[in-house]
């Protein structure tokens, strides 16, 4: 029944100009014994793309994987702290994590198309979650989609062909085809073209780009240049902390911290 | 006296290898430029002594019974052995033989005791040569070996090429036994292919094979039809994979997608020690537990049923194959990558979801390999059958019947002292052969498919 | 494609709450299936454990019967005791205890005892030879109907003429009883005395001992060759065609049924090699090759395991291949070996088909002295037993399965032992 009050009172929130899409209060991540997270918060501004940077193992997957919560897939996982979306801890227990993931999708370090044809894979969202009464509307869907991603012309023709037989720059464009085929309000991203060659990397930032008028991004990313180049607020983490955040101009340019300072410089990470 | 020879052969290898490693010590004393160390000096000699005549004594063994049976039946009188068919000359034989170790019933013949004594003296002088010739092959052997160690000379070399010939012949061993299964088993069903025509063995539908041994016998005329019996083991089989697939598959998806490590942790082991009891326990269970409680619940709402139904031998052998399925089940769900599970959970996918609609299908071909191997295990499983199905070959796909199988048949017709080549034993090989042929290809096609499998998420 | 229409999204999603709760029932049913599928496999077991051990329970206890022979020297000759009439002295053991029975009853009262009793007392006898001319005490295991009365399997309430024992019989045991003769003492003979046809006396030393044997050959034959092939094929073996079929012929040959190893046996062993028929050493050699697949791709994964710097170590000290391989790899893997080994002989243990076809379901009443002697062995003993038709047999064939499951469980401890305490992690 939560579930029904929380999806009917969402849209008054939604049409709150000022607050932000997402928000990280004092949020701490154990792994079994270990702390991977130490009191992070952080806010995810609508319509904005936010880039988490920092060395490997500094805590930002992490952080990204608690805002829909992939953590629980973890077993020893244990998160503390809140995390807002539309002023609702999302670790609440009320809170359902099916209906949270539609909200927050995910796109991963490596591609990983499921193994069926490109259009079922665009269209296992909209068909788990119901999005659709129709073929016709589901065909709309998995189109529109696949336009959105910038997949559309490559595949038109071969929509029937398994998705795994795809380039490595086109099968992440079709999981991000695949995450907002279900109409996320935020879009997650985990080092998305860690795995690509320059040329496909180039497309996927565009293709942030464009998303950004539609989604919220938080996007992973090991590299500086690609946060310069396609995010308007930048976090950095070091050791499990976050050092600090701001505008990605301001942060670059003139970075207040010591740690942030070196990592940008090159002399950490 | 081959123990004798035995021991001999070890006490000259070990000297042999004194010898060599003795020798290995005085060029490594006199010069510093020896290849190899004194050991494997010592070890190249001990080689060299040792296996020849480690051979000799083995094929000696092998050889000598024919030989001197043979002999033996040439120094028989002609009016003993002329016209003999082999099966009488094998008693004459074997009276021999009696008569030679002391067991003496009645009087023998002049012929036969003479026949006796020459026995007993070709015995003994085939093993004091036996003797003679390994003790003299070891001492050329030695010399020879011993002769050939110099300071350059590359004994460690020489050493290590008997091993990795030795090696070698370890894994040649597998496919001797397979060769070994196949002669043995094509060889008796040719001979009873021979008998039974070939079509009648494989498109008759009576198998009665309690055929008269002698000529005043009553019995059956002996139907060699093998339909009914593999219906009947296909049907227990079928019985089988229905208790086990559903069960071991969805075992194997919650212990995958839902069960937490501590669940995990207690029943991975139960169902190794379901994996691990002999199925000759499973028999037991079957004839003492499941079968009464079976025909007592059939009894209770009116079903009569035969006292070993396909049902309950088909139930307990599913029983046993679940941890079978489950493992391997298990195997291929986790042999999906991670990322494909995250990418469907990242999309709001409930379990269920990831499970049904990503995991399963993408595992499909390792699961299908599984069920296979499963199902060729059904087919070839005996002892199970043996004590709870039945032995009478119906042409029936009644579960509450009693059918029997190929395993159950062989079993029955191999089991006591039986002379070695009437059709009944023959019928066994064929009946093997044919259970050899079915499981080797469901074990190939399966091997095969889990193999592109596991390839290809590699 | 208006997908900044918030609007239509959120109703959209409210409208798939209903779907949701669906969605959930699915998933719950999923797991309620698994719950159910984990739960009959476990209840199998439990019920096949339960059974065994409820039904095996009996046969670890024996009922004993004192009683005290009068050694005649009427019936036993002080010069050549083996010879006495020792039936009699039995009779005479019993006759004292019913004094007034007729000639009939008394040759019937003897049946309380084992029909072996004879041999028991003149065993104590020889073994104590002052005592002829007076008596001797002994314990006499009970025979088959009267050790099932006291353990209550054969009930009183039950008919007379459809019990084992008659009136008359129960009678004289509940005198026995009364008199403190009967004892239950624990039934070592189950597991030092070999098999017989009486029950109360049948024990399965004979077997252990032969399945002893057998496992000695496969382990003698399967061990060494196992581990000769797989450092064959893992370390030097090029890869060609010939070693391509080699390594399917392993894996079929680790699937196909264990029966089709008691043909091969019982045809090249037996009629060509004219090996003895029963005897451990060709069902030794069975399992060995049965045995031989596993301990193959046990030793290959567990060479496989061990890291490549330790093997670049070694030849950048100039060891050669062999050297490498004996000094270095092998010794590093062995307990991934050994591990593999102790679970192959297990199951090599449990199995029985093949052993049947080669003769060891004989009926043997001493435990073979080698390798060449017949023999049964411990699953063939149990399928005998399983056979049987008396009554005590039952009984025995659980408890003789729970000693066969005993040792498995202390061969798959040692294993589980090794593996968590010598084998490293790399």
């Amino acid at each position: 029944m939560n579930v029904m009050q929380q999806a009917t009172t969402s849209p008054i929130e939604i049409r709150t100009p000022k607050m932000p899409a997402m928000e990280g209060r004092a949020v701490s991540v154990f792994y079994g014994q270990k702390q991977a997270l130490y009191d992070v918060s952080l806010a995810i501004e609508r319509n904005q793309v936010t880039s988490l940077i920092g060395p490997s193992g500094c805590g930002k997957s992490t952080f990204l994987r608690c805002l829909n919560r992939m953590n629980d897939t973890i077993d020893i996982c244990r998160v503390t702290g809140e995390i807002r979306l539309d002023d609702e801890d999302i670790y609440n227990r009320d809170i359902d994590v099916v209906e949270l993931r539609a909200r927050v999708g995910m796109v991963f370090q490596k591609p990983n198309p499921f193994p069926k044809s490109i259009y079922e894979n665009v269209a296992y969202g909209p068909r788990i979650h119901g999005l659709t009464r129709s073929k016709i509307e589901l065909d709309e869907i998995v189109t529109s989609s696949l336009r959105r991603a910038g997949l559309f012309d490559e595949v038109k023709d071969r929509l029937n062909e398994p998705g795994t037989g795809l380039s490595g720059g086109q099968q992440q464009r079709l999981c991000i085809a695949r995450a907002i085929a279900t109409r996320p309000e935020v879009l997650l991203m985990d080092e998305p073209c860690s795995a690509l060659d320059p040329i496909a990397t180039a497309v996927i930032e565009e293709l942030i780009d464009e998303l950004r008028e539609n989604f919220t991004i938080v996007i992973v990313t090991h590299s500086m240049q690609q946060a310069a180049r396609v995010s308007q607020k930048t976090a950095f983490f070091h050791l499990g902390k976050l050092i600090e955040e701001g505008h990605t101009s301001d942060l670059f340019t003139n970075p207040k911290n010591k740690q942030t300072q070196d990592y940008i410089t090159g002399r950490i990470g | 006296m081959f123990g004798y020879l035995i021991l001999t052969i070890l006490v000259f290898t070990l000297v042999a290898y004194f010898v060599g490693q003795t020798a290995g010590r005085s060029f490594a004393l006199a010069d510093r430029q020896t290849h190899s160390l004194p050991g494997y000096h010592g070890a190249f000699v001990a080689v060299w002594v040792g296996i020849p005549a480690l051979v000799l004594a083995l094929l000696w063994v092998a050889l000598q019974q024919p030989v001197i049976d043979r002999l033996v039946i040439g120094s028989l009188p002609g009016a003993l052995t002329s016209g003999a068919t082999p099966a009488q000359l094998s008693l004459i034989l074997s009276e021999i033989k009696n008569v030679a170790a002391g067991q003496i019933f009645a009087e023998p013949s002049p012929d036969v005791k003479a026949a006796a004594d020459l026995y007993v003296r070709w015995q003994d002088i085939a093993r004091w040569a036996m003797f003679a010739a390994a003790v003299a092959l070891m001492l050329l052997a030695l010399v020879i070996a011993r002769s050939k160690l110099a300071p350059r000379f590359r004994a460690r070399t020489g050493v290590e090429r008997f091993i990795t010939g030795m090696i070698i012949f370890c894994s040649v061993v597998a496919i001797l036994t397979t060769v070994g299964i196949i002669a043995s088993l094509v060889y008796e069903s040719l001979e009873f292919f021979r008998r039974v025509p070939l079509h009648e063995f494989v498109f008759g539908t009576r198998w009665e094979p309690q055929m008269a041994i002698r000529e005043d016998q009553v019995a059956g005329a002996g139907a060699f039809g093998v339909i009914p019996v593999f219906t009947g083991t296909l049907l227990i089989a079928s019985i089988a994979m229905l208790v086990a697939v559903p069960i071991g598959l969805f075992t194997a998806i919650y212990l995958v997608e839902y069960a937490n490590e501590n669940v995990r942790r207690v029943v991975k082991p139960v169902l190794e020690v379901l994996a691990g009891i002999p199925s000759v326990v499973y028999g037991f269970f079957a004839v003492l537990t499941v079968a009464p409680a079976v025909r007592a619940a059939g009894g209770a709402i009116g079903i009569v049923m035969s006292p070993n139904s396909a049902l309950v031998a088909g139930g307990v052998m599913g029983i046993m194959i679940i941890p079978f399925i489950s493992s391997l089940s298990d195997d291929a769900l986790k042999a999906v990558p991670r990322t494909m599970r995250d990418g469907s959970l990242a999309m709001g996918a409930t379990r269920a979801e990831t499970m049904i609609k990503v995991l399963l299908p993408a595992a499909i071909p390792g699961i299908m390999g599984g069920v296979l191997l499963g199902l060729s295990r059904a087919i070839g499983e005996t002892m199970i059958v043996v004590m709870a199905a039945g032995l009478i070959a119906t042409l029936t796909f009644n579960p509450l019947d009693s059918v029997t199988t190929v395993t159950v048949q062989i079993v029955t017709m191999l089991v006591g002292d039986t002379a070695f080549d009437s059709p009944k034993t023959l019928a066994a090989f064929a009946l093997g052969l044919m259970l050899f042929l079915v499981t080797l290809t469901l074990n190939v096609i399966a091997l095969r498919i889990v193999q592109k499998f596991r390839e290809q998420y590699d | 494609m208006a997908l900044a229409d918030t609007n239509s999204v959120i109703t959209d999603r409210a409208a798939s709450a209903g779907l949701r709760r669906r969605r959930y029932a699915a998933d719950l049913r999923l797991r309620i299936y698994g719950i159910a599928a984990i739960t009959v496999a476990i209840g199998m077991l439990a019920v096949l454990l339960g059974t065994l051990i409820v039904g095996g329970a009996q046969a670890f206890v024996q009922t004993h019967i004192r009683v005290t022979f009068p050694v005649s020297a009427e019936w036993v000759k002080a010069d050549d005791p083996a010879a006495g009439n020792w039936r009699n002295v039995v009779r005479d053991g019993l006759a004292q205890v019913f004094p007034d029975l007729s000639a009939a009853e008394q040759r019937e009262v003897v049946k309380v005892l084992t029909n072996n009793a004879q041999f028991f007392v003149r065993d104590a006898v020889l073994a104590n030879p002052s005592v002829i001319g007076s008596t001797i005490t002994l314990d006499i295991p009970a025979a088959d109907p009267y050790d099932q009365l006291n353990k209550g399997v054969i009930t009183r309430d039950t008919a007379e003429e459809n019990r084992r024992l008659n009136d008359q019989e129960i009678q004289w045991f509940d005198t026995l009883v009364e008199r403190g003769l009967v004892s239950k003492p624990f039934n070592w003979g189950l597991i030092f005395n070999s098999n017989s046809r009486f029950p109360e006396l049948a024990g399965l030393k004979g077997a252990i001992v032969g399945s002893f044997y057998a496992l000695l050959v496969c382990f003698l034959v399967s061990f060494p060759i196992g581990i000769g092939a797989a450092v064959y094929l893992e370390e030097f073996a090029p890869k060609n065609r010939w070693t391509a079929l080699i390594e399917v012929n392993i894996n079929n040959l680790a699937a196909v049924p264990s029966i089709i190893f008691g043909l091969l046996g019982l045809a090249l062993l037996i009629q060509t090699f004219g090996l003895p028929r029963s005897a451990p050493i060709v069902g030794g050699l069975v399992l060995a090759l049965m045995t031989l697949p596993t301990i193959i791709i046990v030793t290959r994964n567990a060479l496989k395991s061990v890291p490549p710097s330790i093997r670049e170590a070694a030849f950048g000290m100039g060891a050669s291949k062999h050297q490498m391989i004996m000094h270095h790899v092998l010794p590093l893997a062995l307990p991934g070996i050994l591990t593999g080994t102790i679970i192959g002989l297990a199951h090599a243990l449990g199995e029985t088909a093949p052993l049947l076809l080669i003769g060891m379901n004989a009926f043997i009443t001493s435990e073979p002295g080698g390798v060449m002697d017949a023999a049964t062995a411990l699953p063939t003993q149990i399928y005998i037993w399983a056979d049987s038709p008396e009554r005590g047999f039952v009984a025995r064939t659980s408890a003789g399965i729970l000693v066969l499951l005993a040792f498995l469980i202390i061969m798959n401890g040692v294993a589980i032992f090794l593996r968590q305490r010598l084998e490293r992690r790399w």
